[in-house]
């Protein structure tokens, strides 16, 4: 596959399709659009299968010297691949649940592919001015998006989601700006490697974390998501919550750790700080909501900040919990916001008090909202276990505080999960037309079912996702290993047993 | 220096004051129904203009070869850049203004020949080399400005804006002549390079008087805060293609004279004036995004965009240096590009009886009634406030990447900041757009030459005119060190 521009193609599918749904008809848009995103998966199954695994660290690289000032420079590692998979896996079936959706079919699928291209580019982009530009842009769809097709409220949720991350990222541009101008060049690999001096670090990655934290959301600066989610569609949502979240995590992952270590490990309190505060509070907070996605879209808030307390636990499990966090939350917030769609279709509420009981109507819809659920409570076996575990594993070694705040996200978490489960699928059918919803249609099925497939897959063999990462968390915690800053749980290795014990204390199992 | 050199470098304003002549006798006898034969004609003497200057880009000329009439005029690749960008948009103008003023019976036969003589002093603006070469080329410009800001005599805005804007120009005019007599008598001389190699020493107080008034005075023609007041009364009460000349051309013109003579004249005093250039940018940007806010009328709402965008240009003149001033050109471009375009569309928003519609809560829903010109519309917004991979975004990252590296980082990171504000309210006219519920008042045809120039425009504000940045940064790049050249 060497030489062939894949990655380019994956950006071009999408965006000639948006192009061509300007123009087309809602039916033949609907076509065209769910045509293109299933080309882009299978492309990203091809980029999967072609990866390979302990190679070099960049691969698919592309480099074309088009612009002035910067380049189209593409490439992925393991980190930026498993991102690009679940854009492209989530892709298909937030056009899939657009069924609802009847004003303006043309353009609301434009919009989509459109951010699916940004999204692409984001995670692909090896020119930190190109990463830039794929960075803001995606904010143009978005506020279309939710603007057009939203609820209520959805004039002041764009509004805020615009202007909230446009401060953050111009912030972050005039850091990149003297990055460039100091490194002297925009590759973003060299920059990986390039060590600033530590005092300037301090300012950049300020910038930067002003960009990332609002992307993210990091508390006290997430008031956006809410807004935004409960305003937006159900496919809007389902892409904010499962991709777009991700790339604040990414940012972080990519640019601030490790071109900043020293100001990562200064600022080291600061992110546990604020994660253990999100936590707790937002948790709280989605304890009371009457309304479901603005439920789930607390707990994604929860959530990341269980990714931020992994992030900046600067060893290897903690980067690679957070990686499983973000990976198992694209899917399974992205799910439940599918399930909160489903029933928002069939009765055009999202009170939790105007649903109960639908176990009896809904036996089907029952089974996987289970699994859901237990997926975002963290569950063993399901997705959600394996990333909370390691990245709270991780900061532990570190922080102890940090860790036991972090924890009682997880108890928290399955409070108001099935407190919510409880109160629409169990009880009893207070309400006759809720009770007279049907269970999923096939089309529904087939949404929901590839997702709680990827999400036990996750669960129960992690090991495909965290083997293309392995050696580029491994990079990055060598590169953070100079700054790290000393642990307070002060964990001692046990004293490992003599080789022979240990082969008869095997039993052979090998 | 002999004569023949001389007048083989001002070729352009040659033909465009011959034309403007010729044009004039034609009017003289053919009367207002000649109109439309002395605007084709006028574009063609523009355009033709356009063709004689842009040799000296593309040759990259520049030192004292270019300077014509001991150093009055500079015929080199900077002031070639700017009047190509003068010219083509007084073109625009010309070729957009027939359909506006037939509805009111205005379209006069002086109409094309006041902006050939306009276009004309804007051109001698960008390529003084003297302070009396720059004053003759401004007043060239203001005169036939101020006369066609009042061009629709029937209407009472547009002869307050006329009134206005010559009672105010006047007394900027003033202020700038005042502020080139403290210069000439401190220094001398009146010439650029003779006023630099006087001041080498320092500034005395009197000559730094100089520099603020004459700041002040450049300041006032190219609407930056706090010499603005007069824009917003001025853009919207003048008749529309003459608005958009003056947000383009005269914009133009306006910025490339105060990089003559900041860069010029005062090339090694960059330090006294560089805080009050800092102080008028992040002004401009500041009081451009705040004033725009709370404006019902696109025009007045263009106007302060126009300041607010003033401020980001001078962020590239903070820096003092080539690749500011490559920077500011490039900025330039982006911005003409885009006020085209706004103006255009604004040109093409009318009702169903003809009449244009200014009030922006009657473009509610223009999404779904007109697709085509919301996304023009759309587009030129998102442009405007910066945001990538649109166009607009390049000239502020230039501009911000030339403070960055001359070491300017708060001015960058407060200016960036700060449009954010500006954001707010291009994103006030997306939101009226595409999502308020359609009232359906915008109803009226447009053209085909206001359909060509909106997509000739929004293609180049685009993505794609990324594609056009390694060429325009090599024309940019010439152009600013023949601006450092010159002397």
């Amino acid at each position: 596959m060497s030489g062939f521009p894949i990655l380019s193609l994956m950006l071009a599918v999408p965006l000639i399709a948006a192009l061509a749904c300007l123009f087309l008809q809602a039916k033949a848009a609907r076509s065209v659009a769910l045509i293109a995103t299933l080309v882009n998966l299978a492309l990203g199954v091809v980029l999967w299968m072609n990866y390979d695994i302990g190679g070099a660290q960049w691969q698919f690289t592309e480099r074309l010297e088009i612009f002035s000032g910067f380049s189209w420079a593409l490439g992925i590692d393991g980190i930026a691949l498993l991102l690009i998979m679940l854009s492209v896996f989530l892709m298909p079936i937030c056009i899939g649940a657009s069924h609802a959706i009847e004003k303006r079919v043309g353009e609301y699928m434009a919009a989509f592919l459109l951010v699916e291209t940004l999204m692409l580019g984001v995670f692909m982009a090896q020119d930190i001015y190109l990463f830039y530009m794929f960075f803001e842009a995606g904010l143009i769809p978005m506020y279309l998006i939710i603007g057009i097709w939203g609820g209520a409220d959805r004039i002041y949720a764009s509004y805020k989601f615009f202007l909230y991350t446009l401060l953050g990222s111009v912030l972050m541009l005039v850091a990149m700006l003297w990055m460039v101008h100091t490194a002297g060049t925009t590759d973003v690999p060299t920059l990986m490697a390039y060590n600033f001096d530590s005092k300037a670090q301090t300012w950049l990655w300020l910038a930067f974390f002003a960009s990332f934290a609002v992307k993210m959301p990091m508390w006290p600066v997430h008031t956006w998501l809410p807004a935004a989610h409960v305003q937006a569609p159900t496919a809007g949502s389902v892409i904010l919550a499962g991709v777009l979240l991700k790339m604040g995590g990414y940012g972080f992952i990519r640019y601030a750790l490790p071109m900043f270590p020293e100001a990562s490990a200064y600022f080291a309190p600061l992110i546990w700080g604020l994660s253990m505060a999100a936590v707790v509070i937002t948790s709280l907070i989605a304890l009371v909501q009457s309304d479901m996605k603005k439920l789930i879209a607390y707990s994604s808030v929860a959530h990341m900040a269980i990714v931020t307390l992994g992030l900046f636990a600067f060893n290897v499990q903690g980067l690679e919990g957070s990686m499983m966090v973000m990976l198992s939350h694209g899917l399974v917030s992205g799910a439940l916001f599918l399930c909160v769609g489903v029933i928002y279709d069939r009765l055009h509420t999202r009170e939790i008090s105007r649903y109960g009981g639908l176990a009896i109507n809904m036996p089907r819809y029952a089974l996987f909202f289970l699994l859901f659920t237990m997926a975002s409570i963290g569950l063993p076996g399901t997705s959600g276990f394996v990333g909370e575990f390691l990245s709270l594993g991780g900061v532990y070694q570190i922080s102890t505080w940090a860790a036991f705040v972090g924890t009682t996200g997880i108890i928290l978490g399955a409070a108001y999960m099935l407190y919510l489960y409880r109160r629409v699928v169990f009880g009893e059918q207070k309400n006759a037309d809720a009770a007279a919803m049907p269970d999923l249609y096939v089309r529904e099925l087939l949404m929901v079912v590839p997702l709680a497939l990827a999400v036990l897959w996750m669960g129960i063999y992690p090991e495909s996702f965290i083997a293309p990462m392995r050696a580029d968390i491994a990079a990055l915690d060598a590169r953070l290993a100079r700054a790290k800053p000393a642990g307070d749980s002060a964990v001692t290795l046990g004293k490992a047993m003599p080789a022979q014990a240990q082969a008869a204390a095997h039993g052979g199992s090998h | 220096m002999d004569w023949s050199h001389s007048l083989r470098l001002i070729a352009p304003e040659e033909t465009l004051s011959i034309a403007g002549l010729i044009l004039l006798l034609i009017a003289a006898w053919g009367g207002d129904k000649a109109s439309r034969l002395i605007s084709i004609l006028a574009v063609a003497a523009l355009i033709g203009a356009t063709a004689l200057v842009a040799p000296a880009l593309c040759s990259g000329a520049m030192g004292p070869d270019t300077s014509a009439f001991f150093g009055q005029i500079h015929a080199d690749a900077f002031s070639s850049f700017g009047k190509i960008l003068i010219y083509l948009s007084a073109a625009a103008t010309l070729v957009v203004a027939p359909t506006f003023f037939d509805r009111f019976g205005a379209m006069r036969a002086e109409f094309p020949i006041l902006v050939l003589f306009a276009a004309l002093g804007s051109g001698l603006m960008v390529s003084a080399g003297d302070l009396v070469a720059l004053y003759i080329g401004l007043e060239m410009n203001s005169l036939a400005a101020y006369v066609l800001a009042a061009f629709v005599r029937t209407d009472g805005r547009s002869a307050e804006a006329g009134l206005k804007y010559f009672v105010l120009g006047a007394l900027a005019s003033g202020i700038l002549l005042f502020g080139m007599s403290l210069t000439y008598g401190f220094s001398g001389t009146t010439s650029f390079e003779g006023i630099n190699a006087a001041l080498s020493g320092g500034l005395s107080h009197g000559a730094l008087f100089g520099v603020v008034f004459m700041l002040a005075g450049l300041a006032f023609k190219m609407s930056a805060v706090p010499f603005h007041m007069w824009t917003p009364d001025v853009y919207e009460g003048a008749p529309t293609p003459v608005t958009k000349f003056f947000a383009t051309s005269g914009k133009v013109a306006a910025v490339g004279l105060t990089m003559r003579v900041m860069l010029e004249a005062f090339a090694d005093q960059a330090d006294a004036w560089r805080q009050i250039i800092v102080f008028i940018a992040l002004a401009s940007i500041v009081v451009g995004a705040l004033g725009a806010i709370g404006q019902k009328n696109i025009k007045r709402l263009m106007a302060y965009s126009s300041i607010n965008n003033v401020g980001f240009i001078l962020v590239g003149l903070a820096a003092a240096n080539v690749q500011g001033a490559s920077a500011m050109l490039f900025y330039l471009v982006i911005y003409v590009a885009m006020t085209v375009a706004g103006f255009v569309t604004v040109l093409m928003l009318k009702d169903e009886a003809g009449n244009p519609v200014e009030d922006i809560a009657s473009f509610a829903g223009l999404s779904r009634t007109r697709p085509g010109l919301a996304l023009g519309l759309g587009l030129v917004m998102f442009s405007l406030a910066g945001i990538p991979p649109l166009f607009g975004f390049w000239g502020k990252f230039l501009v911000f990447r030339a403070a960055v590296d001359a070491g300017m980082m708060p001015l960058a990171a407060i200016g960036f900041a700060a449009s954010v504000i500006g954001a707010f309210y291009y994103l006030k006219i997306v939101k009226v757009v595409y999502f308020d519920e359609p009232v359906d008042v915008i109803k009226g045809e447009s053209d085909i030459w206001h359909k060509a120039i909106l997509v000739v425009t929004c293609l180049f504000i685009s993505p794609l005119g990324y594609l056009l940045s390694g060429w325009l940064q090599g024309l940019t790049d010439t152009a600013a060190a023949a601006l450092f050249h010159a002397l």
